[in-house]
């Protein structure tokens, strides 16, 4: 049943095929450098928050810059690279047509495993875009209850499918509203997400502001 | 037409159907050209250097692992590593489920467990490490897989004027980005094509 609504959502946000083993950008790939005001609001939160010891969860994958820049500010950086998790085939079960689908609660097993307000903020980067179509709305619900009252997520949302240019990228903070993107091949753009399904998806958070970039790029800042 | 000559110290093959035997100098020449042996400063990163201890890759250990040498691991752990204030290195084979005690730490292999450092702790681009890191300084190549959490420890030492902590990063960085808190206690700098690079803060 379940996987039949799955489908069902999936048709109606655009779904993608199914993804390939994911593979690191060659050395050749571009980087690419966009200027974020909604990264810029972001950092400033974490700035102004006052707490002593502030907490960020960066859900993308490992990058050397975000953890030097965020640690040399004094913040505790946790890094879990979810959608790279994701692709486990452990976390998956069969469903009756025969095909494999992930189940959230193998998955939650073991990866996310923090206590509720825990965490200050959250980087979501663009990871919902990619994800199984059955773990968007459990991880959101998921990073609702670890993040605290008042706590930031910034999440990335493409506008439309770009080809090329909406592959899968490893977000570097160069600067405090400045990212670099690395390509990351092997994933596909699952869905798109228009306005009135991020603000369902995130219906639990106090706010959301959203900033629409010209590289067809929505960035969204969520405060519980 | 060149000849060599005795005095060049080799001695002459007259035969060459017959390998040249070694000739010993003599005694009271050959005082002088002993070549003064001069100490090496042991580097960090070879494994093989006669002070560190070495452990291959078809050595398996279960249980508690201490000592107070350096330490070059290639092999299987499971349960705890614990030296303390010396280096440990964990080769490509290395595969350690275990929490991890020690001055610098460098990581080629796979990790599962805490990290506990005084000193550096490098996380090379094959590396994966599943745990939390608390450590002063660290340095994170592009390519490494790290899922936990980094705390970044102050040392505690008020009477000495100390350069600023390092904590640095590979790839990603734009030519000569450079930051600094305000509180002053550390700095970042890299740039785009030193991977790995770092502020010693010795």
């Amino acid at each position: 049943m379940s996987s039949s609504n799955n489908n069902l959502m999936r048709w109606f946000r655009g779904a993608g095929s199914s993804q390939s083993k994911p593979q690191e950008g060659s050395k050749s790939a571009p980087r690419t450098r966009r200027t974020c005001i909604g990264l810029g609001e972001f950092m400033r939160s974490l700035i102004s928050s006052g707490e002593s010891k502030t907490c960020v969860l960066d859900l993308g994958p490992t990058s050397p810059t975000n953890i030097a820049l965020l640690t040399e500010m004094g913040v505790r950086v946790f890094n879990e690279d979810i959608l790279r998790e994701s692709q486990d085939e452990s976390y998956c079960v069969k469903q009756e047509d025969g095909t494999l689908e992930l189940d959230p609660a193998k998955f939650f097993a073991e990866n996310l495993n923090y206590s509720a307000d825990q965490f200050d903020a959250v980087l979501f980067w663009d990871v919902a875009d990619y994800l199984p179509e059955s773990l968007v709305k459990p991880l959101v619900e998921r990073l609702q209850a670890m993040l605290k009252p008042r706590g930031h997520l910034l999440a990335f949302f493409h506008t439309k499918d770009a080809g090329m240019e909406s592959l899968y990228s490893r977000h570097h903070i160069v600067q405090k509203d400045i990212l670099e993107l690395e390509p990351i091949q092997g994933f596909k753009l699952q869905r798109i997400f228009n306005n009135r399904h991020i603000e369902n998806l995130f219906k639990d958070f106090a706010s959301r502001k959203f900033f629409l970039g010209r590289d067809n790029i929505r960035e969204v800042l969520m405060v519980r | 037409m060149w000849k060599p000559r005795p005095e060049d110290g080799k001695p002459m093959n007259m035969n060459p159907t017959q390998p040249a035997q070694p000739v010993p100098p003599p005694v009271a020449a050959a005082a002088p050209s002993i070549p003064i042996q001069q100490k090496e400063t042991p580097k960090t990163s070879d494994p093989h250097r006669a002070d560190v201890g070495h452990i291959g890759k078809s050595v398996q250990i279960k249980g508690e692992l201490t000592g107070s040498e350096d330490l070059y691991l290639d092999g299987s752990i499971e349960g705890t590593v614990d030296l303390r204030d010396h280096s440990l290195i964990i080769g490509p084979n290395g595969k350690i489920k275990a929490s991890i005690s020690a001055r610098d730490l460098v990581v080629h292999g796979r990790i599962e467990g805490n990290i506990t450092a005084t000193g550096r702790v490098e996380l090379r681009k094959s590396c994966t490490l599943i745990g939390d890191v608390s450590t002063q300084r660290i340095v994170i190549e592009d390519g490494a897989f790290f899922k936990g959490a980094i705390d970044i420890k102050e040392k505690s030492q008020p009477a000495e004027t100390r350069k600023p902590l390092a904590v640095a990063a590979s790839a990603g960085m734009s030519a000569g980005g450079s930051s600094s808190s305000s509180s002053g206690a550390s700095s970042y700098s890299a740039s785009s094509d030193s991977q790995g690079s770092f502020l010693d803060g010795k």
